[in-house]
């Protein structure tokens, strides 16, 4: 029997590397001191405990793994865990009150010049950072809460900071409170799936200069400013869902300086803005809902190129808005609840064009102050006049083809 | 007064248009309801009813009514009743008739396919609205000795709240955008019932909207209960001014 389990075991042996316990009990009491012990390649179990032993720095290879919560404590002064290696492991951590420097950037996890690390299933609260990462690459980043209580912007960092990484995975990460849930700058090739960024100071999700990134089935909700990005190119948002981003510089998702990208079947649901863009071409935008916005999409004139097809615009109080007459844009085949055309050779497609930008968004853009008289007797007549004989609406801007019934989108 | 009342109720009852009047409403909700799954555009349809048939209809009717029973009015005058019961009389009994048409015809229907809350505010938007302009039609009715010249008073008074004032209201936002007009426009807001129920609805339909630019300031004055307080009582002035004043005119008027 125990030559068959040695048998068994045999293989793996030289993979497996030793296991050592750090606990409070003993007999190794300090996660630090198990670290600078450790050979490549060995485990490292923590059991549950508060560890407040300053910066803990990896450079090897080590699996990290934390039994029923152990805290690792900043007291509001240090950074938690560094690495600097590759096949790191950080599993099942509590971090928890690191220090606040905008020179230092501390965060509760820093990973640098790194590759293949996973952190996975841990809690971070009151961290000033969360996880932070620069110059790596092929990183897996799942299954972790990050939670920050701060009020004002300058006293906490972003939850997950990307900067300068290739081939990263992000998955069922949840953020909440930090200044931007998810950063990147300069990261490509990434997957970022089935994220939930909510109630953070800033954006939920903040990108630059991040080519060729898919971002999947992630819900950024209740966001100070939205999700904002920018001077990208190649983005693919799918499944997304972008809701109650209120306020008066906040929008469901911006995009500024975006090209060739794939915006499609995302939820738009009750934001100030649903999207706004500037500068952006050549995005095709499909099958996304919008419901309940302010404004659905403020496409500024600056946009070229961009087509929207099949989408379904729904109780939004203005569907398009734009600064210009310029239309240099294809809007096809949209369902438009405000809508009033017919369809008399039913093939579901409604007969006449259908104009989406109302004239009073075109007042209300010039003077704020005007949306007070939204739904006015008057302002329903100048709408109506306004339909009848375009003057101030761009003409050009229509759907041809409106569809008389909302896309099945579920 | 509340034979007067009940008198009154009669009187109107038997000419029909109350009933009329219910009805259109009841099937005109009910067929929006039909046409239309969504409750929530069904209530934007019914917003244009609530600015603009309710005052219409309330503030025409309540004139008209009153010449009518201008000889009713004059033999109770003979008898040793006061002029205020007299008017109380008049005015509950017509107040109450067309709020009720009104809740009846509107809010059936709302019951049956869904009471949601921006629903439920646009029934009590509604009743404000009707009661404040039988009251305006009282104004209108004690100003003038003449049914004709009456009406036509109401009728620009009608045409004043929901037409003119916002033209008005609009030409300022634009001669002044330079300006912060926040509390400026939320004081002219209040100087217009019809506006102020509009923009009560506003809060429940455009939220995101307002919500953007200047919004959250009329959202965070509207939605806290200073606000909320603040609304009410301006709408029961709009309601208890008008009645108040044609009370004082009708009980020194030589009749």
């Amino acid at each position: 029997m125990r030559l068959i389990l040695l048998l068994y075991l045999l293989p793996v042996l030289p993979l497996l590397g030793r296991t050592v316990t750090v606990s409070k009990t003993g007999p190794l009491t300090s996660l630090k001191q198990a670290v600078a012990q450790a050979q490549p390649g060995d485990t490292i179990r923590v059991q549950a405990g508060t560890y407040a032993e300053g910066n803990i720095v990896i450079e090897k290879s080590l699996v990290l793994l934390g039994e029923h919560y152990p805290v690792l404590d900043g007291r509001h002064k240090d950074e938690l865990l560094t690495v600097h290696a590759r096949n790191v492991i950080i599993q099942g951590f509590r971090f928890v009150h690191t220090g606040i420097s905008s020179i230092h950037d501390l965060a509760g996890v820093r990973i640098l010049d790194s590759e293949a690390v996973r952190i996975r299933g841990n809690q971070f609260d009151d961290t000033f950072f969360g996880i932070h990462i620069s110059n790596s690459s092929h990183c897996r980043i799942e299954d972790n809460t990050l939670h920050a209580q701060v009020r004002v912007e300058h006293q906490v960092g972003n939850g997950i900071h990307l900067w300068k990484c290739q081939h990263m995975t992000l998955h069922n990460n949840r953020v909440h409170g930090h200044r931007d849930g998810i950063y990147f700058e300069f990261v490509t090739n990434s997957l970022i799936t089935e994220n939930y960024s909510e109630g953070n100071l800033r954006y939920g999700l903040h990108f630059m200069f991040s080519h060729n990134n898919e971002y999947r089935r992630n819900t950024f909700e209740n966001n100070g400013a939205g999700v904002a990005v920018m001077y990208t190119y190649g983005v693919k948002m799918l499944d997304n869902t972008f809701a109650h981003n209120w306020g008066s510089s906040a929008y469901g998702l911006l995009l500024k300086d975006i090209r060739d990208s794939e915006v499609h079947h995302n939820r738009f649901i009750q934001n100030s803005v649903g999207i706004f863009m500037e500068g952006s071409s050549r995005i095709r935008f499909t099958q996304n809902e919008f419901d309940g916005n302010g404004y659905a999409v403020r496409l500024q004139a600056s946009c070229d190129d961009n087509t929207f097809q099949q989408n379904n615009f729904q109780a939004n109080t203005f569907d398009l808005a734009t600064n210009g007459t310029l239309v240099l844009n294809h809007v096809d085949g949209n369902y438009w609840d405000k809508y009033q055309g017919y369809d008399l050779d039913k093939d579901h497609i409604g007969d006449v064009p259908f104009h989406p930008v109302s004239m009073y968004s075109m007042v209300v853009e010039q003077m704020p102050a005007a949306v007070l008289l939204w739904r006015s007797f008057l302002v329903l007549l100048m709408d109506n006049a306004e339909k009848a004989i375009p003057a101030i609406t761009p003409e050009n801007l229509k759907d041809n083809s409106p569809a008389m019934t909302p896309h099945d989108l579920h | 007064m509340r034979r007067i009342i009940q008198y009154v109720l009669y009187d109107i009852l038997r000419t029909r248009f109350m009933l009329l009047y219910t009805a259109l409403l009841f099937i005109s909700t009910l067929a929006m309801f039909q046409l239309d799954n969504d409750p929530s555009k069904v209530v934007m349809s019914l917003l244009n009813i609530v600015l603009m048939v309710i005052p219409l209809v309330g503030i025409v009717f309540t004139t008209i009514h009153f010449y009518n029973s201008y000889e009713f009015i004059e033999l109770m005058l003979a008898q040793p009743v006061d002029r205020k019961v007299i008017f109380l009389g008049e005015y509950i009994a017509v107040a109450c008739s067309l709020s009720i048409a009104f809740l009846l015809g509107c809010g059936l229907p709302i019951l049956l396919y869904g009471a949601t809350p921006a629903a439920i505010t646009l029934l009590c938007c509604g009743t404000v609205l009707t009661l404040v302009f039988v009251s305006l039609a009282f104004l209108a009715a004690v100003l003038t000795r003449d049914k004709a010249k009456a009406i036509g008073v109401a009728l620009l008074f009608w045409f004043y709240f929901s037409l003119i004032y916002d033209g008005f209201l609009l030409w300022f936002v634009y001669a002044f955008s330079d300006y912060p007009l926040e509390k400026v426009t939320l004081a002219l807001i209040a100087l217009n019932p019809v506006d102020l129920a509009r923009v009560i609805m506003l809060l429940q339909l455009d939220i995101s909207a307002l919500m953007g630019y200047t919004g959250a300031f009329y959202k965070s004055f509207f939605g806290s209960h200073t606000g909320i307080l603040l609304s009410t009582t301006l709408l029961a002035v709009w309601i208890a001014l008008p009645c108040y004043l044609s009370l004082h005119i009708f009980s020194k008027k030589d009749l």
